[in-house]
């Protein structure tokens, strides 16, 4: 392998990390903020780039690879590209593009443009390479890189109480559980003698019943650190508190696309790392991670249908979504494992657009400032029918309704898991889902049903922002007729990805 | 391609609509719900299709069969094609919606952009829901024209729509759900690879059902039968499951209602003979005796409920619980003439209960109350309607050479005759004692509210109700007469759909 071929495997890693760099240096020649619009339309550019590099890598365009179930192994093997990492860097990099587009609009007053764009760039490039990680040390890298500039993010609206309060809750919680997960790295290094994953699955093997104990409690806390960053029970009270104070587009980006990252680790290190065939001597993941996707979904969603803040909802319902992608872990069996990891991961880019754009409508109604309750969303939809109608969309889809995309991510979800056996895992899932309807239609009830209780202007139409939610709105729609691609590409990459 | 351009210049015109500014969505919506008129119409006159769409041995007309994705082993396809069942349900859904859309420029005067694009939008999922012969797209199109009409009850409709929207979205999606479950207990237990609903009537009908956690084979396709009627049922509906449709439809602004009784309650019964009664006859056979006694309680008991009512519009919502009970007693009969008059009833209910529905708006709009007791001498004022009313009730109340009385005469006699139902002359004899009351509970409310001395008990001018009131009433008028005059426009194709369904076997 070339250095050429190398960077070209890396190249949607590398977009987002140069445009990253990029967006620091124009806004040292122009500093001030005085080309907004560049660093947006620079920052958006590095994204779709990214984007478009994913896809071009995952058809096989780039000649490095041949298809999805294809890989290449770089820097002695620490880091791998295939078609998962392809396919989570595509969601990566659509999140980052809507968020970087929706915060021009949310930032106008913020004289720390660039600092902005720059930090979800990077944040970006970290969640990138964690879906690439081959070796336990690039992965906690880069978690790090994914995490450090997502609690700068949330602070980032630094006059505001809320915002720096859920800032510093992330920080602490997070900083633990990176010690918790870099302890079960160093647990698990001893029991096997490496770092890589493909030499910690023969390691294990090898070891058998001497240090199993020690692995054992090494998988369990690198799971800990896993959850945590994919807002699962038990490690999900950051969630609701970063992503109601974080600033709207940080909430998207944390929600989706972080979310999608920790997932897209923690497949990759249960899979290829710890065998179930290897490890079931000392730590039985399936068991564990079903209890974790049972909790997760349950607690999500009950916590969701209690409140009475949109924002808040949302990020409960978050928790929930963490809870139904979870079966890809929870439903894993070496015979179905292809399928059941495929379908979560469509399932997680179904949910980039559907849950970003529906925290990008909080953004705008934050943006408009009319309040966070059910209440003050009342008669949106007389006023602002576009942005309502792309809101319903998300609402319907985020509960998994036709015609929208989020209904068959959650069919295959739930049908891959009933194929493995687990029909009531898929139960659980169905019965949450249902239960799901009810507080995702009080939005859409708010927003077209009820009256406006207070009278005021919305003031002008921020048009970047409106254009981000319109457009995950289509997205979601599209993703409906366009199903096929994404989840055969899924299917091959989880398939290749199943020793 | 026909069917696809149909269902994809519905969705534009409902996209357009909702872009049009409101004070012209009115006229741009009728203008453009015009070709979906137009194009059902040729599909109508191009029809070249024989035999059942579900069963081999016929050929489907303007079929398509393209390969959409293949997961966990099962391919999902773009299949759509007309028979002689849907087609006339097509037909009616187009027709009724532009007719629906005329009877809506009186009463919607807020958002209308936003409703017309809506009815539109809900227009091309009915169309969809009719033609669609892959499971997966005949469910997105099927839970997909929920979303409209939640709207359009939650905003437009009357003092309690909030309630009546969400209760009207609770009931049909957890039916849907029980449905979709019951659906796909059988799908994961036979041996084809794809949700094409003839694969899956064919593997069914010959007998290739598998058992799943120790149940027999047997015990699984009665379990998934009941699902799937309990899901149907709802939708249709059937006593006891009925309790949704006077909300929804008391509170519906009257085009809503006009839809919801015309078309949505007949995706029911559509996909009742569709899946339950084409796929799984045996199965049916063994229910017919609990489902007869369902069809015969609607009948009788949706009957009295009306008769007992005090609002005009109830007396038509709950009549419609009666004369869904007979489409499902001609199911159950599983004769030529029962299955055959229970489409044709279809058609014919979807036509009546719209002119019904548009009449009660026409005399809401004048005298802004639907209450018995409020109104009387009707027919002084406003003739046209009082007329055209009075002949709709004779229709539902099916006098001869309209297309209820072909209908009620079909599924009489088929019932009557049927083999599957045990004592069926008893069942029909015992529904055809429903007619008398419809006939009792319409001729009452005619005669308090259009006969006798004017007198209105609100604060409103009476004025005779525009053309575009009247003219979708006189159109649905003349069409429930040309079909009961020559019930051989839809009878014949839909027969020819209905015979190869009754062979049992494959």
């Amino acid at each position: 392998m070339s250095v050429m071929e190398g960077l070209v495997a890396l190249s949607p890693a590398l977009a987002l990390a140069v445009t990253g760099l990029l967006v620091l240096l124009v806004n040292t020649v122009y500093p001030n903020d005085t080309k907004a619009t560049l660093l947006a339309v620079l920052s958006a550019g590095g994204a779709l780039a990214s984007l478009a590099a994913a896809g071009a890598l995952l058809t096989g365009a780039g000649a490095v690879l041949s298809g999805p179930d294809d890989s290449v192994a770089l820097y002695a093997d620490a880091v791998v590209v295939d078609g998962m990492s392809l396919f989570f860097a595509a969601v990566f990099a659509s999140v980052t593009a809507l968020v970087v587009v929706a915060s021009f609009d949310y930032l106008a007053e913020n004289p720390h443009r660039a600092e902005f764009y720059s930090l979800t760039l990077f944040a970006a490039t970290g969640m990138a390479l964690m879906a690439s990680a081959n070796s336990l040390a690039v992965a906690f890298i880069a978690l790090e890189l994914a995490s450090l500039p997502s609690y700068t993010l949330v602070a980032f609206l630094k006059s505001n109480r809320g915002s720096v309060e859920a800032g510093l809750k992330y920080f602490l919680v997070g900083a633990l559980s990176s010690a918790v997960f870099v302890f079960g790295i160093s647990l698990v290094y001893a029991a096997t003698g490496s770092l890589l994953l493909p030499e910690v699955a023969s390691g294990l093997a090898e070891a058998g019943d001497g240090l199993a104990g020690v692995a054992g409690i090494g998988i369990l806390m690198i799971a800990g650190g896993v959850a945590f960053k994919t807002a699962s029970v038990p490690f999900h009270f950051w969630a609701p508190e970063a992503y109601e104070g974080a600033p709207a587009p940080v909430s998207a980006f944390l929600s989706s696309a972080s979310k999608a990252a920790g997932f897209a680790l923690a497949f990759r290190v249960f899979v290829v790392g710890f065998p179930l065939a290897d490890v079931s001597a000392s730590v039985d993941w399936v068991l564990l991670f079903q209890v974790l996707a049972v909790a997760t979904m349950t607690l999500g969603n009950f916590a969701a249908a209690t409140q009475e803040n949109v924002k808040r909802m949302l990020a409960y319902s978050s928790i929930g979504h963490a809870g139904y992608a979870l079966i890809g872990l929870a439903a894993w069996t070496q015979a179905a494992g292809g399928s059941v990891l495929g379908a979560s991961m469509a399932h997680l880019l179904v949910y980039g657009f559907m849950n970003t754009g529906a925290f990008l409508f909080v953004a705008l109604a934050e943006h408009w400032e009319i309040g966070r309750t059910f209440e003050d969303y009342a008669g949106l939809g007389a006023r602002a029918p576009m942005a309502s109608v792309a809101m319903s969309v998300f609402m319907f889809s985020l509960a998994g309704l036709p015609p929208f995309g989020g209904f068959f991510s959650k069919y295959f979800l739930f049908a891959a898991a009933v194929g493995a056996g687990y029909w009531w895992l898929a139960a659980v899932g169905a019965i949450n889902s249902a239960l799901s309807l009810f507080y995702y239609s009080r939005v859409v009830k708010a927003l077209w049903f009820d009256e406006a209780t207070t009278e005021f202007d919305l003031g002008e139409t921020p048009t970047a922002l409106y254009a981000a939610v319109v457009f995950a709105a289509v997205a979601t729609l599209l993703l409906l007729p366009g199903f096929g691609p994404v989840i055969e590409t899924a299917e091959a990459a989880a398939a290749a990805l199943v020793p | 391609m026909i069917l696809e351009t149909l269902i994809g210049v519905t969705f534009v015109a409902a996209l357009a609509t909702f872009l049009t500014p409101d004070e012209h969505a009115e006229r741009v919506a009728f203008v453009l719900s015009l070709l979906p008129v137009v194009g059902s119409l040729y599909a109508w006159y191009a029809f070249d299709g024989t035999g059942n769409a579900l069963l081999d041995g016929g050929s489907l007309a303007f079929a398509t069969q393209i390969d959409w994705l293949t997961v966990g082993g099962y391919t999902l396809q773009w299949f759509v094609g007309l028979d002689g069942i849907s087609l006339p349900l097509v037909v009616l859904s187009t027709v009724l919606t532009s007719l629906a859309i005329l009877s809506a420029w009186t009463p919607i005067d807020v958002r209308q952009s936003q409703f017309y694009g809506l009815m539109l939008f809900m227009e091309a999922n009915l169309i969809g829901v009719f033609t669609a012969l892959d499971f997966f797209v005949w469910f997105v199109f099927w839970e997909a024209v929920l979303v409209p009409m939640y709207f359009l009850i939650g905003v437009w409709g009357g003092p309690r729509r909030k309630y009546a929207a969400i209760k009207f979205f609770v009931y049909t999606n957890v039916a849907s759900l029980a449905m979709f479950i019951g659906f796909m207990a059988l799908v994961f237990n036979l041996p084809v690879d794809s949700f094409g609903l003839p694969a899956i009537a064919g593997a069914l009908r010959a007998g290739e059902l598998g058992g799943f956690l120790g149940l027999t084979p047997g015990t699984l396709a009665a379990v998934a039968f009941a699902a799937m009627f309990f899901g149907f049922a709802v939708k249709v509906p059937v006593a006891p499951f009925h309790t949704w449709l006077p909300d929804a439809h008391v509170e519906a602004p009257t085009p809503a209602s006009v839809m919801l009784a015309g078309v949505l309650l007949k995706m029911g019964t559509y996909a009742l003979l569709r899946f339950n009664f084409t796929m799984m006859p045996d199965v049916a056979a063994q229910f017919a005796v609990p489902i007869a006694i369902l069809a015969v309680v609607s009948v009788i008991y949706g009957a009295m409920l009306a008769l007992a009512q005090q609002d005009l519009k109830r007396i038509v919502a709950y009549s419609s619980v009666s004369s869904m009970g007979y489409v499902i007693l001609g199911l159950v009969a599983y004769t030529e003439l029962g299955v055959g008059g229970a489409t044709f009833q279809m058609v014919a209910h979807g036509l009546i209960s719209g002119l019904m529905f548009m009449a009660v708006g026409v005399i809401y709009n004048v005298t802004h109350t639907r209450m018995l007791g409020d109104m009387a001498g009707m027919a002084d004022r406003m003739p046209v309607t009082a007329g055209i009313f009075v002949a709709g009730a004779f229709g539902y109340m099916g006098l001869p050479l309209m297309a209820g009385f072909a209908a009620e005469f079909f599924i009489f006699q088929g019932s009557f005759t049927s083999t599957v139902l045990p004592a069926a002359p008893l069942f029909t004899a015992t529904a055809m004692f429903g007619i008398v009351i419809v006939a009792g509970y319409l001729l009452w409310a005619m005669q308090r509210t259009l006969f006798g001395e004017f007198s209105l008990e609100t604060d409103y001018e009476v004025t005779r109700a525009q053309f575009h009131d009247t003219a979708p009433l006189a159109a649905l008028l003349l069409f429930t007469i040309a079909l009961g005059v020559a019930p051989e426009t839809f009878f014949d194709m839909i027969t020819d759909a209905v015979v190869p369904m009754l062979g049992g076997g494959a």
